[in-house]
């Protein structure tokens, strides 16, 4: 193989079977970097950013802007800029026949299982079958699909287990006295379950807090950690949108919140509040978040949780991360976090490859 | 996210849920468990569409035979919702309301109104409606309108798996008298549904496509054929938003007249005969409500005022098909007042 590396539509999230793209931002002849924005995608739920995986030169592109294409199918070709011109044409024949037949090799996509932790229902979704574990942890109202940019190019290195906290997603809906320590017990069962002795965590939100307990809990299990616009670091905290989230009874009521989770409010689509709509309404949800307010609010409206105090008890490598639009969660003033322009509160969906390179430096090799 | 079940997996697990959750809630209605008298499971086809099938061993003794006699086992259900059950009663085709109206016109849906608001009646009537199966004049009928025209009642209609399983459970919640249209065509229709238990508000419209010309506003199984008909019309450069109400009664008027509001031009189909249906009711409404809004006089596309016809090749033509509603759409979107 002279250097040939097909770019290829990529999977995200479960349901995903196809996606359109709708601009390509390299042009034929461009030099692309590892985690480089190649083109914007569309799927019936979500439209993002495909980054590159690799390092080369945009040779031909298989699929133009507009068109429709399988996940896996063959979008674009990466080669070296000496790689000659017939092998460059034989390959974009050969995908587009492929895309047109519609004959692309399925790929298999995250594996959804439910395991039980102390008797609870704990669901996750596992991509990816390297040798180092890591896990992602959700935030306030999220699930295991919210990583679905995040998760796909972890798996080239790593097995990636995203599950769903208590209250959230397919796991039980029932938070007990929805305490951090219990919620990071629930983590450390889910590596018992899985027999994984230890694992690279990484939590969003509420889940930063959740793993940096994990952390203080039983540090000897968690490998790294890295914590993604994490609660705990501030006293300010957006007690409206946490009470709004739990409170909105429908679609109308609900956008203006979910909104103040991304810098570009545009990212909040349709598919995306219809699904966090019909987590809402599942028996029990809405509780389960009332009570979660309790472990994150004060009385006074302030932070209730100290995570910068977790961490000190473990010797962990640690990674903060922040969007510099932060809307929830204010970026700290202190800890000097990673802080990333263009995104707000959802960090991992609005410029994942920051987050995805801050957890790969965690991992061997 | 959700795995996918059907129509008829969507109403069961509803029904097994919240049999699991209240001692109250039984099941009742001709071949649930075999006909009258029949022993075990085996016989326990679940009625006539197999919607109950395997509740019979998981529930003991909840999951009640009845003679084919709609009179006595509707009006056992209503009383006995009276008395403190939560009964869902099967009645096998909405057809058959003729035979035990005067229980649910007359009796349930009173109930409320004439002992000062002291009495609840927490029944669920489960029916099948619609054409399309080849069964002829007297098991054909969408007579759901019959039920919307009573006050009283609550008449849901759901168009998918997944507010199938929602308005069923919210219906078994509420306490008053539900009548549960299941299309018969729908049965084997897929769609995502979560496991967990979830209740769905009864009187809340839902937005089903986004679109900025014309506001289809469709009932039933109907919805399908408005979004089949509202892709065909993307084609064409004409966007549709396609609202399904989900319950005809109470129905969310402020969701349709807010999507008229913004597209200026409506479409109602509704699979049941024209005169005093679905199509004139809302018609009638947004022209009092909403006229203001409207740019083009309202198409309704509904069933002609006939019997549904045994011809194959008739019945075909009786129900709404989506040519029929995009020639509706293109009718109204193509109207120019004239001598403006």
């Amino acid at each position: 193989m002279s250097g040939i590396r097909p770019v290829v539509m990529p999977k995200w999230g479960l349901s995903m079977t196809h996606g359109k793209i709708t601009e390509w931002l390299v042009e034929v002849g461009d030099r692309v970097s590892d985690g480089q924005d190649l083109a914007e995608i569309e799927t019936d739920k979500i439209a993002g950013t495909l980054e590159s995986n690799q390092d080369g030169v945009l040779r031909a592109i298989v699929a133009e802007a507009g068109r429709d294409a399988p996940v896996s199918g063959t979008i674009a070709i990466l080669a070296e800029a000496d790689t000659p011109e017939d092998e460059i044409t034989a390959a974009v024949a050969e995908a587009r026949e492929q895309l047109e037949s519609g004959e692309v090799a399925a790929e298999s996509g995250p594996v959804v299982e439910a395991v039980e932790v102390g008797g609870r229902r704990i669901s996750s979704a596992v991509l990816g079958d390297g040798t180092e574990p890591v896990v992602l942890v959700h935030g306030y109202g999220g699930d295991k699909n919210s990583w679905l940019f995040v998760q796909e190019p972890l798996s080239a290195r790593a097995s990636v287990h995203a599950i769903d906290l208590p209250g959230h997603g397919e796991s039980v809906k029932d938070v007990g006295d929805g305490a951090l320590t219990g919620l990071a017990e629930v983590v450390l069962g889910y590596l018992d379950a899985r027999g994984l002795g230890s694992a690279h965590l990484v939590g969003h939100s509420l889940g930063g807090a959740v793993v940096a307990q994990a952390a203080a809990t039983d540090p000897g299990r968690v490998s790294s950690l890295t914590l993604v616009a994490p609660a705990g670091f501030t006293t300010e905290i957006n007690a409206g949108f946490l009470r709004g989230m739990a409170e909105a009874g429908s679609r109308r009521e609900l956008k203006p919140h979910v909104a103040q989770l991304f810098a570009d409010p545009e990212q909040v689509t349709r598919r995306l509040l219809d699904d966090l709509l019909k987590f809402k309404r599942l028996d029990g949800v809405t509780d389960c978040l009332r009570t979660l307010q309790g472990t994150l609010l004060d009385a006074d409206d302030h932070q209730a949780v100290d995570t910068p105090a977790l961490l000190a008890k473990a010797e962990v490598p640690t990674a903060v991360l922040w969007g510099a639009a932060d809307q929830v969660l204010p970026v700290p003033q202190q800890h000097s976090p990673q802080v990333v322009d263009g995104a707000g509160h959802m960090l991992h969906m609005e410029r994942p490859n920051e987050v995805v390179q801050a957890v790969l430096a965690h991992l061997p090799g | 996210m959700a795995r996918t079940i059907n129509y008829r997996e969507a109403i069961s697990e509803a029904l097994a849920q919240e049999m699991d959750r209240d001692q109250r809630v039984v099941v009742m209605g001709e071949d649930n468990a075999g006909g009258a008298g029949a022993p075990g499971s085996d016989d326990a086809w679940g009625g006539v569409m197999g919607v109950t099938k395997g509740l019979y061993d998981r529930f003991p003794g909840r999951v009640l035979d009845t003679p084919i006699t709609e009179s006595a086992f509707v009006g056992a259900a209503i009383g006995a919702a009276t008395r403190g059950l939560r009964p869902v009663a099967e009645l096998m085709f909405i057809d058959f309301l003729g035979v035990c109206f005067d229980q649910i016109y007359n009796q349930a849906a009173k109930f409320r109104y004439m002992f000062g608001g002291e009495a609840v009646t927490p029944v669920v009537i489960r029916t099948m409606y619609g054409a399309g199966l080849r069964a002829a004049a007297q098991h054909s009928q969408a007579l759901y309108p019959i039920f919307t025209h009573i006050p009283g009642l609550k008449v849901a209609v759901p168009s998918n798996p997944y507010d199938a399983k929602g308005l069923m459970t919210a219906a078994i919640r509420d306490d008053d008298p539900v009548i549960f249209c299941e299309h018969k065509a729908m049965y084997e229709v897929t769609g995502e549904v979560p496991e967990d238990a979830y209740a769905l508000p009864l009187g809340e419209a839902e937005v089903v496509r986004d679109g900025d010309d014309v506001t289809v506003v469709a009932i039933g199984r109907m919805v399908s054929v408005a979004e089949q008909a509202a892709d065909q019309l993307a084609g064409d450069g004409i966007s549709c938003e396609v609202v399904d109400p989900r319950t005809i009664s109470p129905l969310d008027t402020d969701t349709i007249l807010e999507s008229v509001e913004h597209t200026g031009r409506l479409v109602v189909v509704d699979e049941a005969t024209p005169r005093c249906n679905l199509a004139t009711d809302i018609s009638a409404t947004v022209a009092k409500e909403g006229f203001g809004a409207l740019r083009a006089p309202i198409e309704m596309v509904t069933a002609p005022h006939t019997p549904v016809p045994f011809s194959d090749a008739l019945e075909d033509l009786y129900v709404p098909d989506a040519q029929r509603v995009a020639n509706a759409v293109k009718a109204t979107v193509g109207y120019e007042r004239s001598g403006a």
